[in-house]
């Protein structure tokens, strides 16, 4: 707003803006110092002013500086605002009489100004006027009477770049370059047809999306130039400018250019068009728009790509980014301007599809597509189609025009750098099952260690697995946890059918596999040579030595091959979610720190408490009485013996427990490996199959070929059937009375949901004699298991479902080809859960 | 937790006088940690032996006491219950505490009579110390013997456990065998189940009185009784000294201790001057190249950080590591909160990973990796190198990395070790040349090698340092 005081710019915003659009000199002043006529705190008020006007800009949130700003000056501070956030500074100026603002100030005895501050501001704006749209204003409004601020109406245009309501779908395609003949290839291709003389159309409506460069170098320019304005104007297309074509407006308005790359061929060919024609090529590509946004905002095309913060503004700045990219001011050996890569910093939501940059191959990055495959130099013609995401292309005739470097292969797939402003601070992840997941600064920074100190390289950290909530407590005498508990979590929920899984005691393995090192290097973008990856639940290697893992995932590869998996699949790369055995093997140093040494103390302490006890009851004894508070109670030394005995038989249950899962491992014969989820390959994640699809395909595919990889065993239970349910008890029973850690419950589908609400993955219930080496060797004393009943699942449980949601996200993101930093914020995310502190006994 | 004491001699059952506790009666005693049992598994003239068992509650251990708001402080599966510990201690003091004060009306003759007895401890934690129990009780006058056990025996590959059976046999009074376990089981075991406060001193004195000035292993016994907290350990040294200045070195601190059981002194005290020398070494390398803002890349606790602050060539000085208790304990070690102005504005000080760009390692002239490489994983060595030197590019890079041919000056390192247990590998002066030479071609550096610590004909220094420097 510009206008004088007492020109009524605030009821005029207020009329027209959303109040939270309106930022107000006044309030802010008020907002600093309680008083919104104190003009001594102009400067603070301002500060705060713009700050919060940058803040809504940053958002593209219309935003309204209510001030006189009838001072060049304080009007350059708005015109610079707008300039350095790519949008557009609008003036609306109140300019009335003077007479009319003398009469309104005498009206507000409250704030009244002096007359000379009013007749002051009036002049100020009337020299003003003429200047606005010099100083930088791109649209002016200027009223000149009570009556037309009264009936003047605010008209919302969108940006001309927004073109949110396209749906398409679309067919992008690369810089043209006047080769006519593969173009039309190319639409045939596609499934356009040519019918005069409305040209071009797709019958199932699709839309052509031109990136610009339609003429130079090749040999049809004009013909190229004909067929996308006759497709743009009937609708069948839309094209945003290259530099070429600017270059030709330029030439075409008489202006000095160098007839340079190409550019004598259009002109030649335009020579021998009418001068109507010449005008209409003029007018057309004049009139293009830098770049535009369709599809809701999830795509983005223009000729040279574009930075994520510039995506829908307007301003000199982002139309020479649409057209000719971003350079260091360098050049290369060929003399040709050395390029950022703003594509590695990308981080945009929207697919963003650009050409400019002829290489051999389409080049994807970070969500980036660019797919200019050089026609011209004789490489291709590509087309993109969205929102499919595939490539149709057709190869040149010829090479028209030699290169001045020859065109690139592809670069470093890897080239895909992790940023730390990915993974700091509070980060807010959105999944397909769990629209928000939060995850704090503290859990994230946590996680920062974890994963740089001992994680793999994040390109093979597709996925990490949920925590996973026990079963409640059972009330049964002698048990804390007891299968009915974890089919009544089901029931209780709405899912009838669960399946039952033999709980392996080993340690989780997830084992990433590519049938070929050139998989490897292609999908993953692991160029160190290696074709596969056996990592723990928080992203380590599972085998500190090499060799190991490299024979390992060499097995598996032989047993897939040898059962067909990798054709019957169609894919190059699987990955499996397993357990692997023995326990001794990753837990060797919880083994000889904690858990041998409990066992060997215990054992020891309690024999030599016992034989001394023995001894003692051998002879004698007798209560006396006493006076307990300087002296001890009687006890009786029967009872003692009894008591210690019954611990000494729990330590020994203890050390039987954990002995179970160890065992020495020489080579790599002696591990086993039990897959239980088929979690993806190409183009699937496996998480709309049910568990028994799983366990099938698994024991189809991967166990029973060579004995390393072994199948699990699985029931599965009708929770409403009273016998299928004791069929699933005593199933439970027989597995930990020899010695199994226990089972795990899952619904019968891989994701239930009761309602909006997601379930729980998995339920486990282990044996009472493995739940020795959790809850301690005595924890089976009634006294003790009486207290130990008690106990809280819901903070597992919660972060079971946040983690198994992000899990599948993350495998959905890779499996959809987004970019590594997508795929690794998910794996981030479970990471930062992990971190959390939560009962590690749960 | 269980310990048993045997007299031998004439008329043995006069063991129950000094104890306070009768031969014919098996007693109870409520502790704050569960219960204490008293009883004798033999009585007979010859030969008497009392027991004192204790029954810890380890869901208490675990949990806190039932209705009480505190968390426990150790796991469910925890040695505590079975061994002898400070609890064992504790349980002295109250089954046993006058028979400690040398008080016995009933025959006041055998209070400072030296008896034959034999104390059997059970279950002594006492890794790595096989010679700390002569150490500490022989120069008591005892006879000591220990047994070892294994850890598994059906898993004889895991090796021996931590634990050992105690016996002492000695000819001394009751009061003294009691004082002496008292003060010296907890020295071996060195895990407190009460919060150590500077009241512990007074128990010291008073149980150590008459025998803990004169031992010779008396520094040792004191700092590992107060283990965490090296400054007790100094004010009960000089109060039993009265004033004879300590020396450092026996008394060192808990991690260092923990970490450094298995180096030799002079090898640690050779360490902490290499340290010296090398950060000495980088700080010059910065002021030569002429940078006037640097960045710490890994800087720890910033003992460098703080070198470099103190420069007046150095304007802007930046600290990253990626473990945030480091960062916190860094500040600590600056006094972050307190410093002046001038030079709290000069660091900036940032939680940061050596494997993700980050546009915070931007903008310095300088930057200093400091035995840091060696603690990446050498496939993550490829996102590191281009982190520094694809997008950070300061004009100078200083990185020092240990020289692994150096390793066999280390008799106390077992062959194919490496110098720590974080270390994902180490250089040969070959290997960082190497390494050092395709950085230079790839990223257009220059770099000059130096040797850092006593240089050996054959191996070559402990440390070997690089600076890189961008060409322009």
């Amino acid at each position: 707003m510009v206008g004088a005081t007492s020109s009524g710019k605030s009821s005029f915003a207020k009329k027209h803006f959303l109040p939270t659009e309106i930022l107000s000199s006044d309030f802010f002043r008020a907002m600093v110092s309680d008083d919104e006529n104190d003009q001594s705190v102009s400067r603070e008020a301002f500060d705060l002013l713009f700050y919060a006007a940058n803040k809504r800009l940053d958002l593209m949130k219309t935003t309204v500086v209510d001030a006189t700003n009838v001072q060049p000056s304080a009007r350059k501070q708005i015109v610079d605002l707008a300039r350095e956030q790519n949008v557009h500074a609008v003036a609306i100026v109140l300019n009335l009489p003077e007479r009319v603002l003398q009469e309104r100030n005498a009206a507000r005895p409250e704030r009244g100004y002096p007359e000379h501050v009013i007749r002051k501001h009036v002049s100020d704006l009337r020299r003003s006027i003429k200047n606005l749209k010099r100083e930088g204003f791109r649209f002016v409004y200027v009223l000149n009477s009570e009556e037309e601020v009264n009936e003047a109406e605010i008209v919302r245009t969108k940006m001309w770049n927004d073109k949110k309501d396209e749906h398409g779908p679309f067919d992008i395609i690369g810089d043209v370059h006047g080769c006519y003949d593969e173009l039309v290839a190319l639409l045939q291709k596609l499934g356009y047809e040519n019918s005069e003389p409305d040209g071009f159309a797709h019958p199932a409506g699709r839309k052509a999306v031109f990136l610009g460069d339609l003429c130079d170098r090749g040999p049809k320019n004009v013909a190229v130039l004909r067929l996308v304005m006759k497709m743009v104007k009937n609708g069948h297309a839309l094209a945003v400018p290259g530099n070429h074509d600017v270059k030709l407006v330029k030439y075409l308005l008489g202006k000095n250019v160098q007839i340079t790359h190409g550019l004598d061929r259009t002109i030649a060919e335009l020579e021998q068009e009418s001068p109507e024609f010449r005008e209409e090529v003029r007018a057309f590509l004049d009139g293009l728009v830098s770049h535009y946004v369709l599809d809701d905002g999830r795509l983005v095309v223009s000729h040279a790509g574009l930075k994520q913060e510039y995506i829908g503004r307007g301003s000199m700045r982002v139309r020479e980014f649409c057209l000719y990219g971003e350079a260091t001011g360098e050049t290369d050996e060929y003399g040709l301007p050395v390029r950022l890569n703003w594509a590695a910093d990308y981080r945009g939501k929207a697919t963003l599809v650009y050409g400019h940059i002829p290489q051999l191959e389409i080049q994807a990055m970070n969500g980036t597509w660019c797919i200019d495959t050089g026609c011209v130099f004789g490489g291709k013609l590509t087309a993109f189609r969205f929102p499919e995401r595939e490539p149709v292309q057709v190869d040149a005739l010829k090479e028209y025009y030699a290169p001045v470097k020859p065109l690139s292969p592809q670069q470093n797939v890897s080239d895909d750098m992790l940023t730390a402003g990915d993974v700091q601070g509070r980060l807010h992840l959105t999944t397909a099952l769990m629209p928000s997941i939060l995850v704090q600064e503290n859990n994230a920074a946590a996680a920062l260690e974890i994963m740089s100190r001992f994680a793999a390289d994040p390109h093979w950290l597709i996925y990490l697995p949920p925590t996973m909530s026990p079963c409640e407590t059972s009330e049964l005498d002698g048990y804390l946890e007891y299968p009915t508990e974890a089919f009544a979590y089901y029931r209780g929920r709405g899912i009838q059918n669960v399946v039952c899984e033999k709980k392996h005691m080993g340690s989780r393995a997830v084992i990433v596999l590519c049938h070929t090192e050139e998989a490897a290097r292609k999908r993953f973008g692991v160029t160190d040579g290696s074709r596969g990856i056996i990592y723990t639940r928080t992203g380590r290697h599972f085998f500190d030595n090499a060799e190991i893992e490299k024979e390992v995932l060499a097995r598996l590869d032989a047993v897939l091959t040898k059962t067909g998996f990798w054709t019957d699949f169609n894919t190059e790369w699987v990955c499996l979610d397993t357990e692997l055995m023995p326990w001794s093997e990753k837990a060797q140093t919880l083994l000889s720190k904690q858990y041998a040494p409990v066992g060997r103390a215990g054992r020891d302490a309690l024999a030599a408490a016992v034989a001394a006890l023995e001894e003692t009851c051998k002879r004698q004894n007798r209560a006396f009485e006493v006076d307990a508070v300087t002296s001890g109670q009687n006890v009786e030394p029967m009872a003692l013996l009894e008591r210690f005995r019954a611990k000494r038989d729990a330590i020994d249950g203890y050390v039987k427990a954990y002995r179970e899962y160890c065992w020495p491992v020489h080579s790599v014969d002696d591990l086993k490996i039990a897959p239980f989820h088929l979690l993806a390959s190409e183009g699937h994640v496996f998480n709309e199959e049910q568990h028994v699809w799983h366990m099938e395909k698994l024991k189809q595919y991967c166990t029973g070929v060579d004995p390393i990889f072994m199948a699990t065993d699985y029931i599965c239970v009708d929770t409403a059937d009273d016998a299928s349910v004791q069929a699933g008890v005593d199933w439970w029973l027989k597995l930990t009375g020899s010695g199994g850690e226990g089972m795990v419950v899952k619904p019968e589908t891989y994701i239930a949901k009761r309602q909006t609400e997601v379930l729980q993955p998995a339920v486990k219930c282990r044996g009472a004699e493995y739940l020795r080496i959790i809850y301690g060797p005595e924890y089976l004393l009634p006294d003790n298991l009486q207290r130990l009943r008690k106990r809280s699942l819901s903070r597992k449980r919660s972060l079971a479902i946040r983690e198994f949601s992000l899990g599948m996200e993350s495998l959905t993101r890779f499996v959809n080809k987004e970019p590594l930093y997508r795929v690794h914020e998910c794996v981030f995310g479970v990471l930062a859960f992990e971190s959390e502190p939560v009962d590690p006994r749960l | 937790m269980l310990l048993t004491i045997t007299y031998t001699g004439k008329n043995t059952q006069d063991l129950g006088y000094l104890l306070h506790k009768n031969p014919y009666r098996a007693q109870s005693f409520d502790l704050s940690f569960g219960n204490a049992y008293v009883f004798y598994p033999k009585v007979s003239n010859e030969e008497t032996t009392a027991a004192l068992l204790l029954d810890l509650n380890p869901i208490d251990l675990a949990r806190g006491k039932l209705g009480s708001t505190e968390g426990g402080l150790f796991d469910y599966v925890n040695d505590r219950p079975y061994v002898a510990s400070s609890f064992l201690s504790t349980a002295l003091v109250r089954v046993f505490g006058t028979a400690m004060n040398g008080k016995c009306d009933k025959k006041p003759e055998l209070v400072d009579q030296p008896l034959d007895l034999t104390a059997c401890v059970h279950m002594l934690p006492c890794r790595g110390n096989e010679e700390m129990p002569k150490e500490v009780f022989e120069p008591l006058g005892y006879t000591v013997e220990t047994r070892q056990t294994e850890l598994d025996e059906v898993f004889p590959e895991w090796g021996g456990s931590a634990y050992i059976d105690l016996t002492l046999h000695g000819n001394v009074t009751v009061a003294a065998l009691l004082n002496h376990l008292y003060v010296l089981i907890p020295v071996f075991d060195r895990q407190k189940h009460y919060f150590v406060s500077e009241e512990e001193i007074e128990k010291l004195l008073k149980h150590g009185e008459g025998w803990l000035n004169a031992h010779p292993a008396r520094n040792k016994i004191v700092s590992r009784y107060f283990h965490m907290k090296r400054s007790y350990a100094h004010k009960a040294i000089d109060r039993l000294i009265e004033s004879e200045p300590v020396d450092d070195a026996d008394v060192g601190d808990e991690e260092t201790e923990k970490a450094e059981a298995q180096v030799p002194d002079e090898v640690r005290e050779k360490r902490i001057s290499l340290n010296t020398r090398r950060l000495d070494a980088v700080k010059n390398a910065v002021l030569e190249s002429g940078a006037s803002s640097v960045i710490d890349l890994g800087c720890g606790e910033c003992k460098l950080t703080a070198m470099l602050l103190e420069e007046n060539q150095i304007k802007r000085v930046g600290a990253a590591d990626v473990a945030v208790h480091v960062l916190e304990k860094a500040k600590q070690t600056l006094r972050y909160d307190r410093m002046p102005p001038y030079k709290k504005n000069k660091l900036t000080l940032m939680q940061a990973s050596l494997t993700y760009k980050d546009p915070r390692f931007s903008g310095y002239d300088a930057a200093c990796v400091v035995e840091v490489v060696e603690h990446l994983d050498p496939q993550r060595i490829p996102a590191f190198e281009r982190v520094l030197f694809e997008f950070a590019t300061p004009n100078t890079v200083v990185l020092t990395t240990p020289n692994k041919e150096y390793n066999a000056h280390y008799e106390w390192l077992a062959e194919d070790t490496l110098r720590h247990h974080d270390h994902r590998f180490e250089w040969t002066r070959e290997e960082f040349k190497a390494w050092a030479a395709q950085i230079c071609e790839r990223f257009g550096y220059i770099v000059e090698i130096s040797e850092i610590g006593d240089v050996d004909e054959a191996c070559g220094a402990p440390t070997q340092m690089g600076v890189f420097r961008k060409c322009v």
